[in-house]
């Protein structure tokens, strides 16, 4: 795969002993560093050369989205067309087994298809992982229920190292409904591998005080650390997770919660705003403060392609030598 | 293959007799003649002609185990287990007496399907099986089912597991209503409002996976209700599956007031903690679900000391389709026959936890007192029912195995530490890894 190019990626790639991505919790900060790094290569390089890199060329990437996404989806579609690779595309709004088939049978057909990775979304936690038991090429999780969604956890924090050039030392807030949200989880553990401090704040009914035992500090009040955090993640409130709402109202969270104007006057001056998006205007953050000098949201949309190219390049590499990973190597 | 009869005279020697009931813990031999137990340690001059030894060296004779809810598929829902299949792992596993839950489809809430599963279990031939009535109509919690009649038909119990019994005026006319035929009911303690959709114990391995969360206090808030009703009522009330601390703590209380409670804790949720749910396995989705250390701790420890009185198997097999699904829509349940039994010398008798008189009476004689049946005891003139259970050997849980029809255990390809190695029902030999020698 890719010639000269491919030579240049070597020591990562070689380095890279993961046949699938599923998560964060269990890659090592040197894993989510070579991550970050061959994200950064192969996204200099797209942008320099101006056409497609032909390290995946003649590989096939399934996204299989059994639950509605927009931009994860079209990021990792654009990731596998910018490395040269072909994609199936597969869509359910509903559960596989409404349709009578189980979502495990859907992939195995998906990747008698020929795919070399098949990228799966699910409202369930644990389904990528259940794939990956079951499929032979690498599996990519795009977001597992609550559970993880580690390319988004992944561009955030390649965000972050861009502006800042180290996560060692920072504060980052992530502020919202934390119970529901696998950008949180993904977040928590890359940020704590790369030795940030990360503040989770919210309501108490969506922000568990039991993460503290993983090192976490819990806060439920955002003015009480807006002055600390070097950066504050906005997560969007996921009613449709939720069988009965949190929190009185979309206003009373509004009012409690939402990062505006005053409250940007009152946090650090080089503050970084950020939002895996979507956003909800109004509720998790204001227009004036999406759109201000210090949010970096699109910033993190272009990130998100970079790291779903090296998260493919890099499982599908080690699929393919997979002579030499662990056959227990599971994540 | 031989076929043996019920007539046939069986010596079982050099084994550690096991009987709590009798008090006994001892070397010695047991002499089955006539489908019955027949005499303690007969001298040699006293055995019947044709008498076949059997060798039980570094053994445990005891009397049959006994199982108080297992799900057996029929009628309905045979992809996951048949009457046939399932007493076929009942007494590979060392059971000879089961009662088999009402939760079929159509469910156990009439006379006729009673008789139904008395017939096939029959048929079947392999080990006794007691049915479970409905306490409702349809399960559906809102109307008694025809107590009587299920009980003239046979039923031994009144259960809607493993749907909970949430209507509290319900469950105060069951435990008012059954107290005339003298028959248990059997609640699985939960509020299911606090756990609807859930999959795993709330607590920190949950926080980390983000699975629906079954919060430790929806079956504490249960047994609390299920206790004071049954002070209030009186009656006879089986809490057959708890598994948390707060549980514990409120039937030991209620025990104390004099509360005539019987308590069974399944074997999965001593030996698996709910940390193992991190590899998504979905055999692991059970419920009550896996609980934390803690919980697993308080019940062991309420084992022990005599304040939970039964182990149950919570066999609830589930075809593989059914359990290749996301965790979500996965159903509840793990198939145990087969395997409840080394389970409980893996996890707990070998490591010192329980000794095996312990085991013996929350396994055989506690079941069948709950049952009001004639089992659970090795005394002269009782029903031979008897299991050797070889402690030593080693095995591994291979599909091939198994004897359910149903593989939903997360056990395959483990090993565990000893098995029945003899069964005898009704003096029949039903089960042995070989064939005994005759002398």
């Amino acid at each position: 795969m890719g010639g000269q190019l491919s030579e240049e990626l070597g020591t990562w790639a070689a380095s890279w002993r993961h046949r699938h991505l599923l998560g964060l919790e269990s890659l090592s900060a040197a894993d989510i560093t070579t991550l970050l790094d061959t994200a950064e290569v192969l996204s200099g390089r797209f942008k320099s050369q101006g056409q497609k890199l032909d390290l995946l060329s003649g590989k096939t990437v399934a996204n299989l989205f059994f639950e509605n996404s927009t931009r994860t989806r079209n990021s990792f579609s654009l990731a596998s067309k910018r490395l040269g690779a072909d994609t199936i595309e597969f869509a359910s709004s509903g559960s596989s087994v409404s349709k009578g088939e189980t979502f495990i049978d859907t992939a195995k057909t998906i990747e008698a298809m020929g795919a070399d990775a098949v990228v799966v979304r699910h409202a369930t936690p644990g389904t990528a992982s259940l794939l990956s038991e079951h499929l032979d090429c690498s599996v990519l999780n795009a977001g597992d229920g609550a559970h993880e969604h580690p390319t988004q956890g992944l561009l955030d924090i390649l965000t972050i190292r861009q502006k800042r050039g180290s996560l060692r030392g920072l504060t980052v807030g992530l502020v919202g409904d934390i119970a529901h949200s696998r950008t949180a989880r993904s977040n928590i553990w890359g940020l704590q591998k790369l030795g940030a401090h990360v503040i989770v704040c919210g309501p108490a009914t969506l922000v568990s005080r039991k993460w503290e035992a993983h090192g976490v500090e819990v806060a439920h009040r955002l003015d009480d650390i807006l002055p600390k955090c070097d950066v504050l993640n906005l997560l969007r409130i996921q009613f449709e997770r939720q069988a009965i709402r949190p929190f009185p109202s979309v206003r009373e969270y509004a009012l409690l919660y939402a990062m505006n104007a005053e409250r940007m006057r009152r946090a650090k001056p080089d503050v970084l705003i950020m939002a895996p998006g979507p956003i909800n205007r109004g509720v998790e953050i204001t227009p004036e403060v999406a759109d201000g000098p210090h949010s970096v949201i699109l910033q993190q949309v272009g990130n998100g392609i970079a790291v779903r190219m090296a998260g493919l390049w890099l499982s599908i590499n080690a699929n393919c030598n997979k002579a030499g990973v662990s056959a227990s190597d599971r994540s | 293959m031989t076929v043996h009869s019920s007539d046939e005279h069986w010596l079982i020697e050099k084994g550690l007799i096991v009987d709590p009931r009798q008090g006994l813990e001892r070397l010695g031999r047991l002499l089955i003649s006539g489908g019955k137990i027949a005499a303690l340690d007969p001298m040699d001059d006293a055995l019947p002609a044709g008498c076949r030894r059997v060798d039980a060296s570094g053994c445990i004779v005891a009397p049959g185990l006994v199982d108080l809810a297992s799900e057996l598929g029929e009628p309905g829902c045979e992809e996951n287990e048949t009457i046939a299949s399932g007493t076929l792992a009942a007494v590979a596993g060392g059971f000879t007496s089961l009662a088999c839950a009402a939760n079929t489809d159509p469910p156990i809430d009439t006379a006729a399907a009673v008789e139904f599963v008395r017939q096939k279990a029959a048929r079947a031939g392999h080990c006794r099986v007691y049915p479970i009535g409905c306490v409702s109509k349809g399960r559906a919690g809102e109307e008694l089912a025809e107590i009587g009649a299920l009980v003239e038909a046979g039923a031994i119990a009144l259960s809607d597991t493993p749907r909970p019994i949430s209507n509290t005026a319900l469950l105060r006319r069951a435990l008012e209503y059954c107290q005339m035929f003298d028959r248990p009911i059997f609640d699985r303690p939960e509020v299911t409002s606090l756990t609807r959709g859930g999959v795993m114990h709330e607590g920190m391995m949950q926080l980390v996976l983000a699975l629906a969360p079954m919060p430790a206090e929806a079956e504490d808030l249960a047994t609390s209700r299920d206790l004071r009703l049954l002070e209030t009522t009186g009656g006879r009330l089986h809490l057959s599956s708890i598994s948390t601390a707060g549980s514990v703590e409120l039937v030991t209380r209620s025990k104390k007031r004099g509360t005539v409670v019987s308590v069974g804790v399944r074997i999965a949720n001593l030996c698996f903690e709910d940390e193992l749910l991190r590899s998504f396995d979905s055999n692991l989705k059970v419920n009550p679900p896996l609980r934390s250390r803690e919980h697993i701790d308080a019940c062991i420890a309420a084992l022990v000391d005599g304040q939970i009185d039964v182990l149950t198997s919570g066999h609830q097999p589930k075809s593989l389709e059914k359990k290749m699904q996301e965790l979500d829509v996965v159903p509840f349940g793990m198939t145990t026959l087969d395997t409840a039994l080394s389970l409980v010398i893996t996890h707990l008798v070998q490591p010192g936890i329980l000794g095996w008189r312990r085991v013996i009476e929350c396994m055989s004689s506690a079941p069948a007192e709950v049952l009001g049946i004639n089992a659970g005891c090795l005394s002269v003139g009782k029903p031979a029912d008897v299991v050797v259970i070889d402690p030593h050997v080693k095995w591994t849980v291979e599909p091939a195995a198994l004897h359910s029809r149903s593989r939903n255990t997360p056990l395959l390809g483990k090993e565990l530490q000893g098995r029945a190695r003899y069964v005898w029902v009704g003096g029949k030999p039903m089960y042995g890894m070989e064939d005994p020698d005759v002398s």
